[in-house]
């Protein structure tokens, strides 16, 4: 760990001398950066449609972030203007708006999309105009990385998918103790395949057992044929990583079939439709890894449950937590960097180390994916309580 | 640290084909009450009814909102569904199919997948695209042991309704006036009508009996599982696929392609892979036809010229 983290020390002051080097080299060419008087950053986000309510939820987050750090003075002795466009939750607008935030807006970074796919649209966008885009909730694993090659501007805060296969995988053989598994993953669906990967990748590491591997397709309804065959297994736990609809009905039909093992899933349980389909009293010994608790005891996160609900008057969820540590990290980045260029911001951002936020303490990796803790939350009678931190 | 550790206790091999078998019929039970619909009307009108499986959606709205706004239990919900559904089955085709009676064949079927999305979207409009659940104790009968064997009472009644329905349908067309019109009228509609046969009541009342019994598998698969809008597709299909294999316009074909084709379902997924049971499901299909092109039950009669 100490290694680790001299290393990423280096890191950055490789990376911050690169910088230095760089503006030497262009500084007579380039127009300086920073004339304007306040710092503008843009947002991206989904405020309209489908997933509205992601986009909103994470902008009351990131706007907490930006008061708080105007109300302190402002970055570099200049406010932060927050320069806000609705996508309406549609792929080639969010493109659209992120050319505009980069070339009419002449913002320094994007904050957002909330959705993958809206992410994923802006990429040539960032690329173009060397404009970095963040996101705190895209986590399809190709969003940062695609065929190997990490997309230059493209960042996120938020953990991507696979990733919480390992942290499950962890949670089930470090912290409950248990070495025979079956896994059930939707065979549709690359999420639930890619979370069901990197489990298995934890369990061969943990030396535990997978028992028997079933798939599904979206869309299925009657999972007694698979349930009634993995039932006279010896299994101490089932790996169910899906969305609610498909884990709602496998977690109802497994109870009532008698199967009363640990039901471990990810994040697409944290959803009311789960205790609609498969029925509150169906809703025990289920756990889900997700990006947040707001129940979380860490001191950081009480502070912060306090603070946000003293001036929203609500309790923050995940989107509103993952919003506000995108936007200090942000921030702190902008703060850090030499100059007040786009270029430089995302080699800052790029080096960000030990960072400590709501959702977790995070270091980027080379692919741009947070390093980070996860959540486990447990399911008693349907009622999400946190059980547990888990250390990646 | 968990304290405890619940091992499942093991079973048989043939214990575990029993039940797999259960859960075959019991799914299965379900595609041959929609198949009914399909191959009764098929029978009569030589029409593909596509908006028969959107008709079981119907059902399971019906049926729910029976639960939620006047708090019924199942039978009752059920036999509200089951008229609301027979009203619509005989307004569709009195609408959509009795104008196109004498048009070429291609035109009603076309017809009935217009009316068929029509449903469909109308829904989604009207009550959203996402899936709703009824109250988990609406259609809950425990389940009991018998030696090492589970057997789910949810799935016996399913089995034990559709059997109680198919005794009726049975004597229905085989002993009252009006099944007796119905089978005249599938058997010739020119000689029927010149026999004093009311053509277009035998007609409606056929659509009657398939979009009630269709009213009745959507309550049951509503209440085990979930429904929304699109929820008829895939068991429609199913349906009209087990109404072919087990010959079109019979009715005893429907229920034994049902059956057959729940249970092939099940233990495709049960011994080989849940991956691969419809591919299976189809290809079985796919050979039965080409040995037997009329289904398995259906008679070989010459196309009447």
């Amino acid at each position: 760990m100490k290694a680790k983290k001299l290393f990423a020390v280096l890191v950055v002051v490789a990376l911050v001398m690169t910088a230095f080097a760089g503006c030497g080299g262009s500084g007579g060419t380039k127009a300086p950066e920073g004339e304007a008087d306040t710092i503008k950053i843009g947002a991206n986000y989904e405020l309209s449609g489908a997933v509205g309510q992601y986009g909103l939820m994470s902008m009351e987050g990131i706007k907490l972030a930006i008061d708080e750090v105007n109300a302190a003075g402002g970055i570099k002795g200049k406010q932060v203007e927050l320069i806000s466009v609705d996508n309406k939750s549609d792929n080639n607008e969010s493109k659209t708006v992120a050319t505009r935030l980069a070339t009419q807006e002449k913002v320094l970074v994007i904050l957002g999309p909330a959705t993958s796919g809206a992410v994923k649209a802006t990429t040539t966008v960032s690329e173009q105009y060397k404009v970095p885009v963040i996101t705190s909730s895209g986590t399809a694993d190709d969003v940062t990385v695609v065929n190997g090659k990490v997309n230059a501007y493209i960042f996120r805060t938020c953990f991507n998918d696979s990733f919480q296969g390992t942290v499950m995988g962890n949670f089930a053989t470090k912290d409950m103790g248990l070495k025979n598994f079956v896994i059930l993953s939707d065979n549709s669906n690359d999420y639930s395949m890619g979370l069901a990967a990197t489990f298995k990748e934890v369990l061969a590491k943990e030396g535990a057992t997978v028992v028997a591997e079933e798939n599904f397709t979206a869309g299925d309804k009657d999972f007694s044929p698979i349930l009634t065959k993995i039932k006279d297994k010896q299994f101490e736990a089932i790996y169910l990583p899906a969305y609610y609809e498909e884990a709602g009905l496998i977690i109802k039909q497994a109870r009532a079939m008698g199967i009363n093992v640990p039901i471990l899933g990810a994040d697409g349980y944290d959803d009311s439709k789960l205790n609609a389909i498969a029925g509150d009293e169906n809703l025990n010994n289920v756990f889900f890894s997700g990006h947040y608790s707001s129940d979380d005891t860490t001191p950081i996160v009480v502070d912060f449950v306090k603070m946000y609900t003293e001036k929203k008057g609500a309790t923050p969820n995940a989107f509103n937590a993952l919003g506000y540590d995108m936007a200090k990290s942000v921030l702190a980045a902008i703060e850090n960097s030499e100059t007040l260029s786009s270029e430089d911001i995302a080699k800052t951002f790029a080096a960000t180390t030990n960072f400590e936020g709501v959702t977790g303490t995070f270091t980027l990796d080379a692919n741009h994916n947070p390093v980070k803790s996860a959540v486990v939350i447990e399911l008693k009678n349907g009622v999400q309580t946190f059980k547990t931190r888990v250390n990646p | 640290m968990m304290h405890s550790i619940v091992l499942q206790k093991g079973t048989g091999k043939v214990e575990q084909f029993i039940q797999q078998l259960i859960n075959g019929i019991s799914i299965g039970s379900i595609y041959a009450l929609i198949a009914l619909g399909y191959t009764m009307v098929y029978g009569i009108i030589k029409l593909i009814n596509f908006a028969h499986g959107d008709i079981l959606m119907i059902g399971g709205y019906v049926g729910l909102g029976c639960v939620l706004f006047f708090n019924m239990s199942f039978i009752p919900a059920v036999l509200i569904a089951m008229v609301v559904c027979a009203a619509l089955g005989v307004f569709t085709e009195k609408v959509a199919y009795k104008p196109l009676r004498n048009a070429p064949r291609i035109a009603v079927l076309i017809t009935a997948i217009g009316v068929s999305f029509l449903l469909e979207y109308l829904m989604v409009y009207f009550f959203k695209a996402s899936s709703r659940t009824y109250p988990s104790d609406f259609f809950s009968f425990g389940s009991i042991n018998l030696g090492s064997i589970t057997i789910s009472m949810d799935k016996m009644m399913v089995m034990l309704i559709t059997i109680v329905l198919m005794v009726l349908i049975q004597i229905v067309i085989k002993k009252t006036k009006l099944g007796k019109s119905i089978r005249a009228v599938s058997s010739d509609q020119d000689a029927a009508l010149l026999m004093g046969v009311s053509v277009d009541n035998a007609i409606s009342f056929t659509f009657i009996i398939g979009s009630a019994l269709a009213a009745v598998a959507g309550v049951m698969y509503g209440a085990m599982f979930t429904i929304n809008p699109l929820m008829g597709m895939q068991p429609g299909i199913k349906a009209f696929v087990a109404a072919v294999f087990g010959g079109i316009g019979n009715i005893p074909g429907a229920i034994l392609g049902g059956m057959l084709l729940g249970v092939t379902e099940t233990l495709v997924s049960a011994y080989l892979s849940s991956s691969i049971k419809d591919a299976v499901a189809f290809a079985i299909l796919i050979i039965v036809l080409l040995v037997r092109p009329s289904g398995l039950l259906g008679k070989n009669v010459k196309e009447k010229v």
